[in-house]
């Protein structure tokens, strides 16, 4: 092997100085990180060192990149990129689709004659040298005029010349360098978002500069009461200032009006009415005062109190926009694009999905998303339906069997009748049963706007009867007060608490690489006691890595490795992917009548000879010899997978493939007994693997060969001992249990999202990420107190003395701003 | 100071020049990503380009 010699020059300097920094650990490809398999000798020379690469993907997207001129990509990344592995031909010629105008109708948008522009999602961005990357090497393409990738939202919009350059020759390129580019069409809930925060933000901007301009002229105005001003001056200062809050109120402050008029209207007092009556009155008196020439102004506090309510409604409903993006996500599972068929079941016509109609027959390849709800007219498969029911494994399905739109086809081609589209589908419910539910606002926020509209019905009660008093005891002042009391009452610092902070740690989160769905969820996390793992693919990498071939006297490795791969080029199973990986450059061999049993294995014929590659049941039931004794003992006492391949007569070989522990799994699960949480593993394999896995790792408690439901009713059962359940699973597999306990993390990056219930993703490659996301809960909760105490402490001091006539009205708007920006800061502390 | 019947509507014209810049910025998408150009602009320097040292397979490692 020769990473021991390319170890010496393995540079280990820091970002900062320029040089290519190593992300991966020594003796793991260079550009993924994935372990190098022995025997392979690839290398990819980087900036004068020659770094090694685990496959052929690696190493040709390794030398796209630095053939572009990208090399300063590997310098400052912080994660490691997605692997070359299984950079699949398919995937290419799917591309092509794209170019047909019909298809391109739905995302493609048209600038003139030949500009086109579209929104591709991207998939396998790991941190933000990615991004540029990206954005560098599709500008560089010829015929791209523009593009912009969205860093938090990981989305390009791409802009090019039809003439010079195809979309699918777009998306290729982008698959070259190792990440996937899918045209997307944002949908129109997501447009709205759009539209509505642009909205706010133009509101907030408004308020903002004009307030500025009235707060400078009050300024001077106060100056002015204090050393004398010329009256013709001061009457120019206050026309000023009416004709700059003009805009604020008929624009900034629209929403708040609104919004009251929708609460009256409703016979309901929201938080908006004394908000709306506050603005309204003080505006009214301010301008009749301006135009009398005599009488206070109040300008300064009305713009105030618009711009500091504008922002706290912005930083709340980017928030809650956050997570509203998780529902899109699942729209994006749908296929875009399908095959149908002739109704002759002849012709292949590739279609978009939304122009399915009932009675069409569609051609499911494996691999592929079924389009819509119908039946299977032909051909059997497993289906995989974890996103629609939580059902892990795939079910097989026959002719006449029904087929879900949004379940992927696994082992065989299909062809179906479709059934119902659009709107009728399962999915299409499951969307809007997840719509209505994050809707609804969790019980804690309806709690506090019960208690909210009490306290605004209580305000006002108090206002008017303070206005009462001081109108029987002293007719000058009444309004004065009244007012203050109206605006230092405003509950804004009360209502910015909990959304500030929330949202401060969620981009703290996303940058430490972990995406939490749900606000609620740092809550929860912050009460965890148990914390559930996993096996695969959460502690282990998931990813399977041949590590020995046992052959028979009669064969070498080299042959059994080409015999292998021959056959399970025709197997979609991940161990089959694996092998034809690790065998590299094919020999052409004529394989006929090859038959795939579903759960077993693979037979075909090669030079009249029948071979069988499959597990121990497929090969005893199809082969005469026994596997060797020895081969089985090995198998018994590592924590292996293995498969076997035979003749009819004899066995030839065995592979077996292990699946390692992540590196970080051992730091993680320390940290997390340091902060006082138990820790166990529940996985579906083997007890030999569990202990393994548990010893290295430190968990004392390990339960092996646990179903997803065995699973799920142990996390039931700690949480019935009134334990709070972390589960940290594979997103996929573990759905149901993911679902059942109190928070869940998913390991995956953004594309299974959707595919999961979790609360919270995470994207980093990066276990220990987790820990860090339970000292950020515990950090965020403590500052929500803190914001919480002190706004209360602030509206409970003020009314009263605002009541007694100590504060006025300038004073009271000062005070109301500064305590919201106390609140504000105290959050922002979380970002740090 | 009959100055300020002349500087306080410039001071209006410029506020309008802004508000008008901050509009358009805003409806032109710059504060939909407030994070990409944050990170953007540590990496968008000195870039090197060799072709002499694209892809050679290093065999001697």
């Amino acid at each position: 092997m020769k990473s021991a010699i390319a170890k010496q020059d393995y540079p280990h300097v820091s970002v900062e100085t320029g040089t290519i920094s190593a992300v991966t650990g020594i003796g793991d490809c260079f550009h993924c990180g994935l372990p190098i398999p022995p025997e392979l000798d690839l290398y990819v020379n980087i900036d004068g060192v020659d770094q090694p690469m685990c496959c052929h993907g690696c190493q040709a997207v390794a030398e796209i990149i630095i053939g572009s001129g990208h090399e300063n990509f590997y310098r400052v990344r912080t994660e490691v990129s997605p692997t070359g592995q299984g950079l699949v031909p398919e995937f290419l010629r799917a591309t092509e689709v794209y170019d047909v105008p019909e298809i391109q109708g739905q995302f493609v948008h048209s600038l003139g004659a030949d500009t086109r522009e579209a929104s591709l999602i991207l998939e396998g961005i790991t941190c933000a040298a990615c991004i540029w990357l990206n954005e560098q090497y599709i500008a560089g393409l010829p015929g791209v005029t523009d593009v912009r990738v969205n860093y938090a939202t990981q989305r390009a919009l791409v802009r090019w010349d039809e003439k010079q350059i195809k979309l699918s020759e777009i998306l290729q390129s982008i698959q070259k360098i190792g990440y996937r580019a899918l045209p997307y069409n944002p949908d129109q809930q997501q447009e709205s978002h759009r539209q509505q925060r642009r909205l706010q933000l133009r509101r907030l901007a408004v308020a903002g500069l004009f307030g500025m301009q009235v707060m400078m002229i009050s300024i001077s105005l106060y100056a002015g009461a204090w050393s004398g001003m010329e009256a013709s001056f001061e009457q120019f200062f206050r026309w000023i200032s009416l004709g700059l809050t003009l805009p604020v109120i008929l624009y900034s402050a629209t929403p708040f009006f609104m919004s009251a008029g929708r609460d009256l209207a409703r016979h309901q007092v929201g938080m908006d009415v004394p908000v709306s009556l506050a603005i309204g009155i003080a505006f009214a008196s301010s301008a009749w005062a301006t135009i009398n020439g005599q009488g206070e102004i109040y300008f300064d506090s009305v713009v105030m109190f618009v711009f500091f309510l504008s922002a706290s409604r912005y930083f709340e409903n980017m928030a809650r926009q956050r997570c509203a993006a998780s529902v899109e996500q699942l729209a994006q599972s749908m296929p875009v694009v399908t095959t149908r068929l002739a109704p002759d079941g002849g012709a292949e016509e590739s279609v978009a999905a939304a122009t399915l109609a009932i009675g069409d027959r569609v051609l499911v390849r494996p691999g592929e998303t079924v389009p819509a709800d119908g039946e299977i007219i032909s051909g059997f498969s497993a289906l995989d339906e974890s996103l629609l029911n939580g059902e892990s494994i795939p079910l097989d399905k026959n002719i006449g069997d029904r087929l879900l739109g949004g379940s992927i086809n696994v082992t065989n081609p299909l062809q179906m009748e479709v059934k119902s589209v659009g709107a009728d589908t399962v999915m299409a419910e499951i969307q809007r049963t997840i719509e209505r539910a994050q809707a609804e606002k969790p019980p804690l926020a309806r709690l506090a706007d019960r208690v909210a509209a009490r306290f605004i019905s209580f305000v006002l009660l108090i206002v008017v009867s303070v206005a009462v008093f001081w109108w029987l005891h002293d007719a000058e002042r009444w309004f004065e007060i009244a007012l203050a009391v109206l605006i230092v009452s405003c509950p804004c610092a009360l209502s910015l608490a909990t959304p500030t902070a929330i949202s401060a740690s969620l981009g703290k989160l996303q940058s430490a690489g972990l995406l939490v769905k749900r606000g609620s969820a740092l809550e929860n996390l912050n009460r965890v006691t148990h914390v559930v793992f996993d096996k695969t693919g959460t502690l282990t990498r998931g990813r399977p890595r041949l590590e020995r071939v046992i052959c028979s006297a009669e064969y070498d490795r080299g042959e059994c490795m080409q015999i292998a791969a021959a056959l399970e080029q025709h197997s979609e199973h991940p161990l089959a992917r694996v092998l034809v990986q690790e065998a590299g450059i094919l020999e052409k061999r004529k394989l006929t009548r090859i038959a795939s049993t579903a759960g077993g294995g693979i037979c075909a014929s090669i030079d009249d000879e029948d071979y069988f590659i499959g597990n121990g049941n497929y090969i005893a039931s199809h082969c005469s010899a026994e596997i060797p004794a020895q081969w089985l003992e090995e198998i018994a006492a590592d924590a292996v997978t293995a498969v076997v391949l035979a003749r009819t007569d004899r066995v030839i070989a065995m592979f077996t493939f292990v699946d390692d522990l992540r590196e970080d799994a051992k730091t993680l699960i320390t940290h997390l007994q340091n902060l006082g949480k138990s820790v166990i593993l529940m996985t579906g394999d083997r007890d030999a693997a569990a202990r393994q896995v548990a010893d290295l790792t430190g968990i004392p408690d390990h339960r092996a060969q646990m179903t997803p439901r065995a699973k799920m009713e142990a996390v039931q059962a700690l949480q019935q001992e009134s334990a709070v359940v972390l589960m940290i699973g594979d997103g996929v597999n573990d759905a149901p249990v993911l679902s059942s306990a109190d928070v869940s993390i998913a390991m995956g990056g953004a594309s299974s999202l959707a595919k999961t219930n979790a609360d919270i993703v995470l994207t980093a490659n990066h276990l220990p990420a987790i820990a860090q996301a339970m000292v950020v809960a515990a950090r965020t909760q403590r500052n929500i107190y803190q914001n919480m105490g002190w706004a209360l402490m602030y509206n409970f001091g003020a009314i009263p003395a605002a009541a007694m006539g100590l504060i006025a009205p300038w004073l009271a708007a000062i005070g109301m701003s500064v305590s919201s920006l106390l609140v504000v800061l105290n959050a922002l502390r979380l970002t740090r | 100071m009959e100055i300020i019947y002349l500087l306080i509507p410039i001071s209006l014209i410029l506020l309008g020049v802004i508000v008008w810049i901050l509009l358009w910025a805003v409806r032109d998408g710059q504060y939909d990503d407030l994070e990409g150009p944050a990170h953007r602009i540590l990496m968008d320097e000195d870039r090197i380009v060799d072709t002499q040292k694209n892809s050679r397979r290093g065999d001697a490692g």
